[in-house]
C-alpha cells in the first residue's frame, strides 16, 4: 500500500461525491461553483498520480478560467432552471449500459501502477533517454563518471514543445480561434474605436 | 481482490465518466448540458493520467539520483486537450448567452418547441 | 459596505503583483520545474481578471486595452509559427530547433513557449472582456 493511501481515498470520495451533488443541484450558480470544486479536486488527484504540469494546468484553467466565464454567462443570462421534466429512466438506462461496458474493457486492462504496463514498456523501454537529447550525453556520458544536471529536466515542457512541437503549433492556433469565435459572437464587430467608453 | 484493489481506480473514473454524460442527456438547461460534458472531460484526463502512472515512480522531471519516472506522454497529450477543452467551453458558452438574447429562453424543450413552430 | 470594499483593495492590491510575478516565473522556468507556456498564460491572465473585478472593468480596460489584446493573440502564433520557418531558412525541417546551433533546443523551447504563454493571456483576457462587457452598457466593479 502506498503511503498516500488515505489522502488518495479521501480526494476520490470527495470527486465522487462532488459529481453526484451536481446532478441533483437545480441552482445554476450552485452547479458552477461545484464544478470548479470538481476541477480542483481532478488536479489534486493528478498531483497524486504524478503529473504536476497538468494538475497545473487543470486547477488553473478548470478551477480558474472556466469558472470565471461561466459565471460571466450566468450573469447574463440569470441562474433559474427548470425542474427537470423527463423521466430519468431512460437516460438511466443508456447510462448504465454505457458504464457495464466500460467496466467490462477494463477488465483486460493492466492494474494501476504495473511498472509492466505495455505503456511502459513499449516502444523501447528508457523512453526519457530517447526523446531527450540532452539526456543522452547526461546519464551516460563519454567517459566522464558522475552526471551534470541535464540541461532541460522538465520532460513533459520539452517533449511538448520540441518532440510534439507541431501538435502544439495547431493547439495555440486552436485557442487563437476560439478567442476569435468568441469576439465575433460577444462583440459581433460593432465596436469601433472610440464608440465604448 | 486483486483485480479489485488492481482496476477500482478506472472504475472510480468510469463512474465520474457516467455521472457527466447523465447530466448531459437528461437536463434540459443548456448551462448544465455544458457542466455535465466538462465533468465527463476531466474524468477523461483522469483516466489518462492514471494510465501513466508506475508505482514507485516520481514526477518526470529529470533529477539525479531517481531511478524510476512516471511515463510522462499521457500528461502530454492531455495537457493540450485541457486547453482545447476549455477553448471549445468558452465558444459554447458564448453561443448560450446569445441563444437566449435571440429565444429568450435556455431550456431545450422550449427551444425546440419555438424552432418547431418555424420562429 | 465600506470597509467591505476596502478590505478587497487592500488584499488586492497585496496579491496581483505577486500572481503576475509569479507567472513569469512559470513561464521562464517551465523547463526546469513544472510550468510552461500554458500555465503562465493563464496565471497572468487570473492576475489581470482579479485586477478588473476588484477595480471595475473601466480601469481593466485601461491598463490592458482591449486592441492590444487581440493583437497580441495574434503575435503569439505568429512567434511560434516564425520560430518553425526560421528554421526551415537555415536550412531544417520546420520547427527542427538543431538549426539555432549547440543550445538550439533550449532556445527553440523558451521562444516558442513564450510565443505560447503571450497567445494564451491575450485570449483569456479577450473573453473576459467579451463576456463582461456584454451587459448593459458594460459591467462595474
Amino acid at each position: 500500500m502506498s503511503d498516500t493511501v488515505l489522502v488518495d481515498i479521501l480526494v476520490l470520495v470527495l470527486l465522487v461525491c462532488t459529481a453526484l451533488v451536481i446532478v441533483r443541484m437545480r441552482g445554476i450558480l450552485a452547479a458552477v461553483m461545484l464544478t470548479g470544486i470538481y476541477s480542483f479536486l481532478g488536479a489534486s488527484w493528478m498531483l497524486i498520480l504524478d503529473a504536476p504540469d497538468v494538475a497545473f494546468t487543470e486547477a488553473a484553467v478548470g478551477a480558474g478560467i472556466s469558472t470565471v466565464l461561466m459565471l460571466g454567462t450566468i450573469s447574463l443570462i440569470g441562474t433559474q432552471a427548470k425542474e427537470p421534466y423527463r423521466s430519468p429512466w431512460l437516460p438511466l438506462l443508456i447510462v448504465t449500459a454505457t458504464g457495464a461496458a466500460l467496466v467490462y474493457g477494463t477488465l483486460d486492462m493492466p492494474h494501476y501502477g504495473d511498472p509492466e504496463a505495455p505503456i511502459q514498456v513499449y516502444p523501447r523501454p528508457g523512453y526519457v533517454e530517447l526523446v531527450h537529447p540532452d539526456t543522452r550525453d547526461a546519464f551516460h556520458p563519454p567517459g566522464k563518471e558522475g552526471a551534470h544536471p541535464p540541461e532541460m529536466p522538465n520532460v513533459v515542457t520539452a517533449v511538448l514543445a520540441s518532440y510534439r512541437g507541431y501538435d502544439t503549433l495547431g493547439e495555440t492556433a486552436v485557442i487563437f480561434t476560439a478567442g476569435v469565435a468568441v469576439l465575433l459572437l460577444l462583440t459581433g464587430g460593432r465596436r469601433r474605436k472610440g464608440d465604448r467608453p | 481482490m486483486e483485480t479489485l484493489t488492481g482496476l477500482f481506480n478506472y472504475w472510480i473514473v468510469i463512474v465520474l465518466m457516467m455521472t457527466g454524460f447523465y447530466i448531459a442527456i437528461a437536463r434540459g438547461h443548456l448551462v448544465k448540458k455544458v457542466i455535465g460534458l466538462n465533468i465527463f472531460q476531466t474524468s477523461v484526463f483522469l483516466m489518462y493520467i492514471t494510465m501513466g502512472k508506475v508505482r514507485g515512480g516520481t514526477a518526470p522531471i529529470l533529477k539525479d539520483g531517481v531511478e524510476t519516472y512516471t511515463h510522462p506522454l499521457p500528461g502530454v497529450l492531455i495537457l493540450t486537450a485541457i486547453v482545447v477543452g476549455v477553448a471549445t467551453t468558452a465558444v459554447a458558452l458564448a453561443l448560450i448567452v446569445r441563444i437566449k438574447e435571440s429565444y429568450g429562453t435556455i431550456e431545450e424543450d422550449e427551444l425546440a418547441a419555438a424552432d418547431r413552430e418555424g420562429a | 459596505m465600506r470597509e467591505n470594499r476596502i478590505l478587497r483593495i487592500v488584499a488586492a492590491k497585496l496579491l496581483i503583483p505577486y500572481i503576475l510575478l509569479f507567472g513569469l516565473y512559470v513561464q521562464f522556468h517551465g523547463d526546469f520545474g513544472p510550468g510552461g507556456g500554458f500555465q503562465a498564460g493563464v496565471i497572468f491572465a487570473a492576475g489581470c481578471i482579479l485586477y478588473g473585478l476588484v477595480f471595475g472593468l473601466a480601469a481593466l480596460r485601461r491598463a490592458v486595452s482591449p486592441v492590444v489584446l487581440e493583437v497580441l493573440g495574434a503575435v503569439g502564433v505568429l512567434v511560434f509559427a516564425g520560430t518553425g520557418v526560421a528554421t526551415m531558412a537555415r536550412g531544417r525541417n520546420f520547427l527542427d530547433y538543431d538549426a539555432f546551433g549547440a543550445h538550439g533546443q533550449h532556445w527553440g523551447i523558451l521562444v516558442v513557449e513564450f510565443g505560447v504563454g503571450l497567445a494564451v493571456t491575450a485570449v483569456m483576457l479577450s473573453m473576459f472582456f467579451a463576456f463582461a462587457g456584454r451587459g448593459k452598457g458594460g459591467a462595474s466593479g
